[in-house]
């Protein structure tokens, strides 16, 4: 079933027929795993990846890097609970680094955005102690997605093969 | 002025042009084709066998190898063909060539005399038939069929063998069908050949694209066969090498050595670097060839499925990459349905005729293509017959 995940992963919108087809396995099995898969939240969801620079040219995105001072009864967990209920926030992990703790994902209409964001939400967090944003200036390869526009097959007819 | 045709050998000026470069140099014409026609892997090379290729390079290894190729290769030839075929095989028994298109030539020019027969079982890859005339043999096709899953059964064997046969070409997984033949199979092949001089070709370069748990069996596995076959393989469809031109060939040292004898006059010696990729090729990707496969698996049985939904008789291959489904219910003959489907629907599949009369009546689907290629070509394929039956 490993591979009904990853074919999923690559491209959710195959239908069951189609899954059915390219695993050999009975279109019933696969709405039933997948049934199960979404039940124990093992999908989580599913979503288009959407090029927005395409859409926006001044779409970014940032890396934030957040110090945060944990105290007791006041661990990560809330601090995460209080930093994920922003809308802005696309992603949100624990780190292992030893610089800092959190890394947050966020996108915005602009540079300005996303500063004024971390300025005024982010850094004025009781338990925040500093921050860092990394700007993403371009964007190559997003879940297993190139982001130019078409890659070519460049394999060549023989004249036997 | 010169008349060329007075110089050309009479025999090279007779080869009939391919059948499937016809095709191509139409859909050429047309743009933006959605292809279905290719015969390489779509993968590229496992990193880790491009990566020992450039490294031989930096340490300057730019030389000839040895005529027969890297004892190192070899030897690891020798090891592979043990642990993923079971077949047991003396390294000074392989030489490396470059492809497996140079062991066919070699195993042919070795064997066949004017005037001798070769059974070639159709409809199969294009080479074998002109290199067995080039050097004066005479071939005689045995049509393979629809009902026996194109497979070549004793029957039809025992019938196209006379006393002039010296050679029989087994090429499986075949191409352009995908069948295979199964250990039982080769029993009966074997049970007609025992007892004669008739050597086989065994074209396994397919070897490791064979799907539905069972791995490919060679020929020579078989009781009373090894001394009675050459096989041929290389690294192009189960290391998606086929840039790297690097085959090798394993068989009898009497056969093998003078079948050596043609490779150091007309190749001196396969590619340094890529004998050098090679190496870890084999020693150590197994997993990506699986990998690999695995992705053929489920495109192949897309396909499947996908054609017969349309109508289109599709049997069930069980290797090499590539689906034959059979459109004689169109009413066209296989060349016509290519053109118009290439012309309406801008997508290009190979005539089976192209692979010999007998295939006729349906065409090659190749699926070394990504699912989501796959998925826009059968899609306009059934607006093509949808259209067609208007």
């Amino acid at each position: 079933m490993d591979q009904l995940l990853k074919l999923l992963e690559q491209n959710a919108k195959l239908n069951d027929e189609q899954l059915s087809a390219l695993l050999g396995i009975s279109e019933e099995e696969i709405a039933k795993a997948i049934a199960e898969y979404e039940k124990d939240r093992v999908i989580l969801g599913y979503n288009a990846l959407v090029n927005w620079e395409k859409v926006d040219p001044n779409d970014c995105t940032a890396i934030i890097e957040l110090k945060v001072q944990p105290k007791r009864d006041y661990g990560y967990e809330e601090i995460a609970a209080e930093i994920m209920r922003f809308d802005e926030v696309e992603t949100l992990w624990l780190m292992s680094s030893s610089s800092y703790d959190f890394s947050v994902v966020v996108r915005g209409h602009s540079f300005r955005d996303i500063s004024m964001f971390v300025a005024k939400r982010l850094a004025t967090l009781d338990s925040v102690t500093s921050t860092a944003t990394n700007f993403v200036l371009k964007r190559y390869k997003e879940n297993y997605f190139t982001i130019i526009d078409e890659v070519k097959d460049e394999r060549r007819h023989l004249n036997i093969d | 002025m010169i008349d060329y045709n007075n110089i050309l050998s009479e025999k090279v000026a007779n080869l009939k042009p391919s059948g499937i470069r016809k095709f191509f140099d139409l859909a050429a014409e047309v743009k933006d084709v959605i292809a279905l026609t290719i015969g390489e892997p779509d993968f590229k090379t496992p990193w880790h066998i491009r990566e020992a290729g450039i490294d031989s390079l930096k340490k300057g290894r730019t030389w000839y190898t040895a005529n027969a190729g890297l004892i190192e290769l070899r030897e690891e030839a020798s090891k592979y063909l043990k642990r993923r075929f079971n077949l047991e095989y003396d390294s000074k028994d392989i030489f490396i060539t470059v492809g497996g298109s140079e062991a066919i030539d070699l195993t042919i020019r070795a064997i066949i005399d004017n005037g001798d027969e070769m059974l070639l079982p159709i409809p199969s890859f294009v080479c074998y038939d002109p290199i067995c005339r080039l050097a004066g043999g005479k071939v005689v096709t045995i049509e393979t069929k629809r009902e026996n899953d194109f497979r070549l059964t004793a029957e039809e064997l025992r019938a196209a063998i006379t006393p002039k046969t010296k050679l029989l070409v087994l090429p499986f997984p075949n191409n352009p069908t995908g069948a295979v033949m199964r250990r039982e199979h080769l029993e009966e092949i074997a049970e007609v050949l025992r007892g004669t001089d008739i050597m086989v070709l065994s074209d396994e370069i397919y070897a490791e694209l064979t799907y539905g748990g069972e791995r490919h069996v060679s020929i020579a596995e078989i009781d009373g066969m090894k001394e009675r076959t050459i096989i041929v393989n290389g690294f192009s469809k189960a290391y998606a090498m086929t840039g790297w031109r690097l085959g090798y060939v394993a068989g009898p040292s009497p056969i093998i050595s003078q079948m050596l004898k043609i490779h150091q006059y007309a190749i001196m010696s396969s590619p340094t670097t890529s004998q050098y990729a090679a190496v870890v090729a084999m020693r150590d990707c197994d997993k990506e060839v699986e990998e690999m496969k695995k992705q053929y698996d489920m495109r192949r049985r897309f396909l499947v499925k996908a054609f017969n939904d349309m109508g289109l008789d599709c049997f069930t291959p069980e290797g090499a990459f590539y689906v034959f489904p059979c459109i004689k219910s169109t009413g066209l003959s296989s060349e016509e349905f290519c053109e118009k489907l290439l012309h309406s629907k801008k997508v290009a599949v190979v005539p089976g005729g192209a692979f010999g009369s007998s295939g006729e009546g349906f065409v090659r689907v190749s699926y070394s293509y990504s699912l989501d290629h796959l998925m826009e070509a059968v899609k306009r394929i059934k607006e093509f017959l949808e259209e067609l039956e208007r």
